[in-house]
């Protein structure tokens, strides 16, 4: 398709140049993180003269680190487990299309993208304290679900709408009932986009900041909380490892969905 | 005979398309029934946790501290200088990392989708991993690089460029380039969606016609490419006005933008009528944009808040 226009990529050099740069601009903060952090000194040195594992071995032994990391992937689990299957049941209703009010449904469940964030964190806060769920896991994960239902519903309605709803009516015309209907013959062939979803419900939840920063606390201080609370007092070194492994977990789950996300 | 046989018929269709349109009917119902049900838990969450709480903001805003009917709330805004300060901060900012994002993602965006494929989703990885890469660790990030003695000021000094070292954080400066970073993806994305569809056909029949390179850029890539720029700059410009992390932690205090007004008046002072009368005009401002947008370009723009 390209290559063909009669300009010669030596032509473009300045803008493979510019854009290298761009590129550069993107990932150089994270890959200088990842390095940091195996450095042996308190010192913010780059590149650092001696390597060590002491900023892991810091964060794996502070007591206040592990608790606010086992809550994050507690409530990221949990929401998890709550978002993906609310919203493949919305995302199902949503593609069949057939409902009165379809368009604002959508636009109610897609709301808390357009919505800006600190509003949410305010407005649950308020209602958190009303009905005594601030500080508490339930009232984390209901939040996050909320935050995580768009990305669900719109990745598993993209992974419904390259799929045939036919199929399905078959299945039940040859006397399967709805769930059966839906379990065999439809889940099987969306269960890519399912995925992708849940994994991105996970990530949602875990690198949630604004809402967590309102809604949570004491014992239920996310690590998002711990680490927002961290940079405003000191930049510690121990944070550039919890930053590395929160990269890794970007990588490896962002990894997972463009595999499933090959197959669909 | 044949009459009777017709009339017979057509009483007997009737009934039976009568009959037949009522059991549809409730089957129908029943249909939307039971999608109003896979519906009903998630429409419960998002009523309760977004939309119930945000009515009972604006219910708040517009009382004062006695507990009167009053627009007091709004009109400090006009008032009190602090407030007018905020909100041209918060516009600066946005325009500026706006104009930034801009400048950065167009050649960006024009790169990737000029490249074969295969280098591309290469290169959109360095795009995408940062997109989803927490923003805590972004500005932290940012901070280590840009602070007094991080790493900018120190390879300064070390190459005996500077005696001083810079202030690069802890200020506008910072607080731009940090968001610029995080914002970034979300001006490339949309645009770079929206020039793959860009005909190469009409570019290369443009160059037939004997304009140069230039010509054809901007004679035809750039106006087909503005209604993907146009979406990528809303969505920047309307994050911008309700950023929070960033200007928290890079600020240095000094920038104090909308999102950080929000949380100083609400945590600090208690002050829910003032926060929430601060969340409504943000909110109006924020939806305003997206429909002004929308507006402007038809339905095109539904799609691009799909990209995250």
């Amino acid at each position: 398709m390209n290559g063909s226009l009669p300009i010669s990529h030596w032509q473009r050099l300045w803008l493979y140049a510019l854009s290298g740069l761009v590129l550069l601009f993107l990932i150089a903060p994270s890959v200088i993180i990842v390095i940091m952090s195996f450095s042996d000194s308190t010192l913010l040195q780059f590149p650092p003269r001696q390597w060590s594992l002491r900023w892991y071995q810091t964060y794996f032994q502070s007591l206040e680190w592990r608790d606010a990391t086992m809550v994050s992937v507690k409530v990221a689990l949990m929401t998890v487990l709550v978002a993906t299957p609310l919203g493949t049941a919305a995302a199902y209703a949503i593609n069949r299309g057939t409902l009165r009010f379809n368009g604002t449904i959508n636009g109610l469940l897609t709301a808390s993208l357009i919505i800006p964030v600190i509003l949410i964190g305010i407005g649950t806060f308020f209602l958190y304290a009303r009905i005594g769920l601030n500080n508490t896991l339930t009232g984390l994960v209901i939040a996050h679900t909320v935050q995580a239902l768009p990305l669900v519903v719109l990745t598993v309605l993209s992974g419904l709408r390259s799929y045939d709803m036919n199929q399905e009516r078959v299945a039940r015309s040859l006397g399967a009932g709805r769930i059966a209907a839906f379990w065999q013959v439809t889940m099987p062939q969306i269960r890519f986009s399912i995925v992708s979803g849940a994994l991105f419900a996970f990530i949602t939840s875990f690198d949630e900041v604004v809402v967590s920063l309102f809604i949570s606390g004491g014992e239920t201080t996310t690590l998002t909380r711990r680490m927002f609370n961290a940079l405003r007092d000191q930049i510690d070194p121990t944070i550039a490892a919890i930053s590395t492994c929160l990269i890794v977990l970007s990588v490896v789950l962002l990894a997972i969905a463009q595999v499933f996300g090959r197959r669909s | 005979m044949s009459a009777q046989s017709a009339l017979l018929e057509e009483t007997a269709g009737g009934v039976g398309e009568h009959l037949n349109a009522q059991a549809l009917r409730a089957d129908a119902r029943r249909e939307s029934l039971r999608l109003l049900a896979l519906l009903s838990p998630s429409l419960f969450l998002v009523c309760a946790i977004i939309i119930v709480p945000i009515g009972w903001l604006f219910w708040l805003s517009l009382f004062d501290e006695t507990g009167a009917l009053s627009a007091s709330n709004y009109a400090r805004f006009f008032e009190q200088a602090s407030y007018i300060k905020t909100f041209v901060t918060t516009f600066k900012v946005a325009f500026i990392v706006t104009g930034a994002c801009v400048l950065l993602g167009y050649p960006l965006a024009y790169m990737l989708s000029q490249l074969p494929r295969r280098a591309a989703s290469i290169c959109l990885i360095f795009v995408i991993l940062p997109f989803w890469t927490s923003v805590l660790v972004r500005t932290y990030a940012w901070l280590v690089i840009l602070q007094r003695k991080g790493l900018i000021n120190s390879w300064l000094i070390d190459l005996g460029v500077i005696s001083q070292p810079l202030s690069l954080a802890n200020n506008l400066s910072g607080v731009v380039v940090g968001m610029t970073h995080i914002l970034l993806p979300f001006l490339v994305l949309p645009l770079y969606a929206s020039m793959k569809t860009i005909d190469t056909d009409c570019l290369r029949a443009g160059m037939n016609l004997g304009a140069g390179p230039v010509a054809t850029f901007r004679q035809i890539f750039f106006p087909l490419s503005l209604p993907g720029l146009a979406s990528g700059v809303v969505i920047v410009f309307v994050l911008c006005l309700g950023f929070f992390v960033t200007p928290a932690l890079m600020g240095g205090g000094k920038v104090v933008m909308w999102a950080m007004r929000m949380e100083q008046t609400t945590s600090l002072y208690s002050n829910w009528g003032a926060g929430a009368a601060l969340g409504v005009v943000l909110l109006v401002v924020t939806l305003a944009l997206l429909g002004l947008f929308r507006w402007l370009l038809g339905a095109r723009a539904t799609g691009v808040w799909s990209s995250r």
